[in-house]
């Protein structure tokens, strides 16, 4: 058991070291990507160039190159923007981190309890208009581009009905740090999540309640019944347990996207900082160091999140342990 | 609830089925009852009808588009349309239910012990520890080796024999009065079969059980049955003893079955006696009697739907007069049975 977890570990360690190899050639490598002519701007002198060059060990061998891109990077932390002179990309990056992971993690607190219960319901009650009507606000959900849900929602609660009982606790837009205020946390948050949520409650619900379906005609389903637990017994430990696979792989796939910038959308839309919205500038401004940073972080949280599913099956179905 | 009602008393079960093509009979007016103490073995080719009897026996049917009609009485209470709460409080515990298939008749998440703990506690009022140990020691009387690490096994962990093994003591842990095999040994070894054979044999002493064995091997109920009742197209065709119905057959298709098992003694047939053609399809069924199509001896009165009759506890659904059929036997194999 702790063997697998140190073997699982040190797998992740080599893909995060291919991750950030491939990044780093892509941005710096590439025929015709000269960095140095970036950073020095426009209409730079040959000798400014060479300066620049050296200054930033651009004249060295890539491997070295590479080393010293990695230094900066995770050691001395001094890496700065290319774009924004003298802005340094590691806090940058680290200050972004908590408004992202605030805005995914509650968002996936939601999404997680919305799709089983919707995924449970219109299992146990199949073919019902409960079942029928869940599965059609569920595709609608799936439907809705968040964009725009989200600008609606901005619309409703921040202009036409801010005024009112219903929506006058709402902050403006923008992040509360929930060291500073923890209920303005929540509030400037609790918008964000319901929108960026329902998507994955709709996509989780319909997975969820196939899944449970086609395990209810397992025979084991029938041995259960035949022992005389009740239904809702049956349904839940017998039903649900088996059928969280898919549920477990599907979310942490999503989650670890949603963290290493994949919220982009939700945060431009609710001037959220994160980190979505950093690697978004940086892209625009090609801004080197920060796609380097915000690529490299964004691949931790994947392989991290597929570890942690990974750990979770483990749990969930025994016959993974003994695969091991 | 009256103590000296019989055990169970099946009555004019109907089973069918709504399908694209129509309502599809799978059991036609099946009767039956089983004494207490009793093994029932219950004999007939694939889509006869047996298993379809039992699940409707246990309320396991819950096929939107199952028609389930007739009488199902348990120590004189009505089983069928009987509420889920009630049901439950019946079955797994007073009846238990064994199946096909041990590889897929287990929860693959929980341990075996999980499992006969919480059918326990379903049923009674006992600590989980208390529970535990009982599960141990089930599966110490169902011969599974070192129970003690077994209950906290997973299923997959378990080869088929071994599995039926637990299949068997979760069925048991409750004491049930009537315990209800549907071919608990179809997908086992050979000689995995005889000891799960042996096993059933023993509960009756063990545990006081009444079994209903459902099987398409008249080998395993020459084993262990007391009565047997033999079903062909939805419908009992015989009904007896063991010994009466293995000595004189009644019925041309339990002559069928009989005849196209290898014989241990007297010379050896160079082919074995076949029935000809194949079941019907319960779409399809023909006329009166389902047999009459693969009958050597149908005659006229065959048009018509054989009802079960008979003396003396043995029962068959035939038209043939019944002085002259262990003669008309006798022209179908040539050979008389030892």
């Amino acid at each position: 058991m702790l063997a697998a977890l140190v073997s699982r570990l040190g797998q992740m360690v080599l893909v995060m070291f291919g991750i950030s190899v491939v990044a780093f050639l892509i941005f710096f490598a590439t025929p015709g990507a000269d960095p140095s002519a970036r950073i020095a701007g426009r209409n730079a002198s040959q000798e400014t160039l060479a300066q620049v060059r050296h200054d930033f060990g651009l004249d060295r061998t890539l491997p070295v190159q590479y080393a010293l891109m990695m230094e900066r990077l995770f050691i001395s932390r001094d890496l700065t923007s290319f774009v924004n002179r003298g802005q340094k990309v590691v806090p940058t990056v680290l200050e972004a981190i908590p408004i992202t992971l605030s805005l995914v993690l509650g968002a996936a607190v939601l999404w997680v309890l919305g799709g089983l219960i919707v995924g449970v319901v219109a299992g146990a009650t199949r073919g019902t208009w409960l079942d029928r009507m869940l599965m059609i606000l569920s595709l609608i959900g799936v439907s809705i581009p968040v964009f725009w849900l989200g600008e609606v929602a901005n619309l409703v609660t921040q202009s036409r009905w801010h005024d009112t009982w219903l929506f006058s606790w709402v902050p403006p837009l923008g992040y509360i740090a929930f060291t500073d205020n923890p209920w303005g946390w929540f509030k400037a948050l609790v918008i964000p999540w319901f929108t960026l949520a329902t998507l994955y409650i709709g996509l989780y619900g319909r997975v969820l309640r196939a899944s449970i379906i086609e395990t209810m005609q397992e025979d084991f389903i029938r041995t259960a019944r035949a022992k005389g637990i009740g239904e809702r017994r049956v349904l839940l430990r017998h039903g649900l347990r088996t059928s969280l696979v898919a549920f477990v792989t599907m979310f942490g796939l999503d989650f670890g996207a949603l963290v290493g910038g994949g919220a982009l959308l939700t945060e431009v839309v609710f001037g959220l900082q994160g980190v979505g919205k950093l690697t978004y500038g940086a892209l625009q401004t090609l801004d080197l160091p920060m796609i380097l940073a915000t690529v490299i972080y964004a691949s931790f949280f994947v392989v991290m999140a597929n570890f942690i599913v990974d750990v979770a099956f483990v749990f969930i179905d025994p016959r993974v342990r003994d695969a091991h | 609830m009256p103590t000296d009602a019989p055990l169970l008393v099946v009555e004019n079960l109907c089973i069918s089925f709504r399908t694209e093509g129509g309502v599809v009979p799978a059991v036609s007016g099946v009767s039956f009852s089983v004494e207490r103490r009793e093994i029932v073995g219950v004999v007939g080719e694939s889509g006869s009808g047996k298993s379809q009897t039992l699940l409707a026996i246990m309320g396991l049917i819950n096929s939107p588009n199952a028609v389930v009609s007739g009488s199902v009485r348990f120590l004189g209470q009505e089983l069928l349309g009987l509420k889920r709460r009630a049901l439950d409080a019946v079955r797994g515990r007073q009846i238990a239910m064994i199946f096909q298939d041990p590889m897929t008749a287990l929860t693959p998440v929980h341990t075996i012990g999980d499992q006969i703990i919480e059918q326990i506690r379903a049923h009674e009022n006992v600590s989980r520890t208390a529970a535990r140990k009982r599960a141990v020691e089930l599966l110490d009387a169902v011969g599974l080796p070192s129970p003690e690490s077994a209950v906290d096994r997973y299923p997959h962990q378990f080869s088929g024999g071994m599995r039926q093994r637990a299949v068997i003591a979760m069925a048991l842990s409750c004491n049930p009065a009537l315990l209800i095999a549907d071919e608990p040994t179809t997908a086992l070894d050979v000689t995995v079969q005889a000891q799960i054979l042996e096993l059933i044999g023993r509960l009756r002493d063990a545990f006081g059980s009444a079994v209903i064995l459902v099987t398409h091997d008249l080998g395993v109920v020459a084993e262990v049955a007391d009565r047997v009742l033999v079903m062909y197209a939805g419908r009992v065709v015989e009904e007896g003893g063991k010994g009466q119905l293995f000595r004189e057959p009644l019925h041309p298709y339990a002559w069928g079955l009989f005849a196209s098992i290898p014989p241990m003694r007297g010379p050896r047939p160079a082919r074995l006696t076949a029935i000809p053609g194949s079941p019907p399809k319960p779409s399809q069924m023909p006329q009166g009697c389902a047999f009459g199509p693969r009958c050597t001896f149908r005659h006229e009165a065959c048009v018509a739907q054989p009802s079960l009759g008979g003396a003396g506890g043995h029962r068959s659904a035939c038209f043939l007069p019944q002085d002259s059929r262990q003669d008309l036997r006798r022209t179908l194999t040539g050979r008389i049975p030892a």
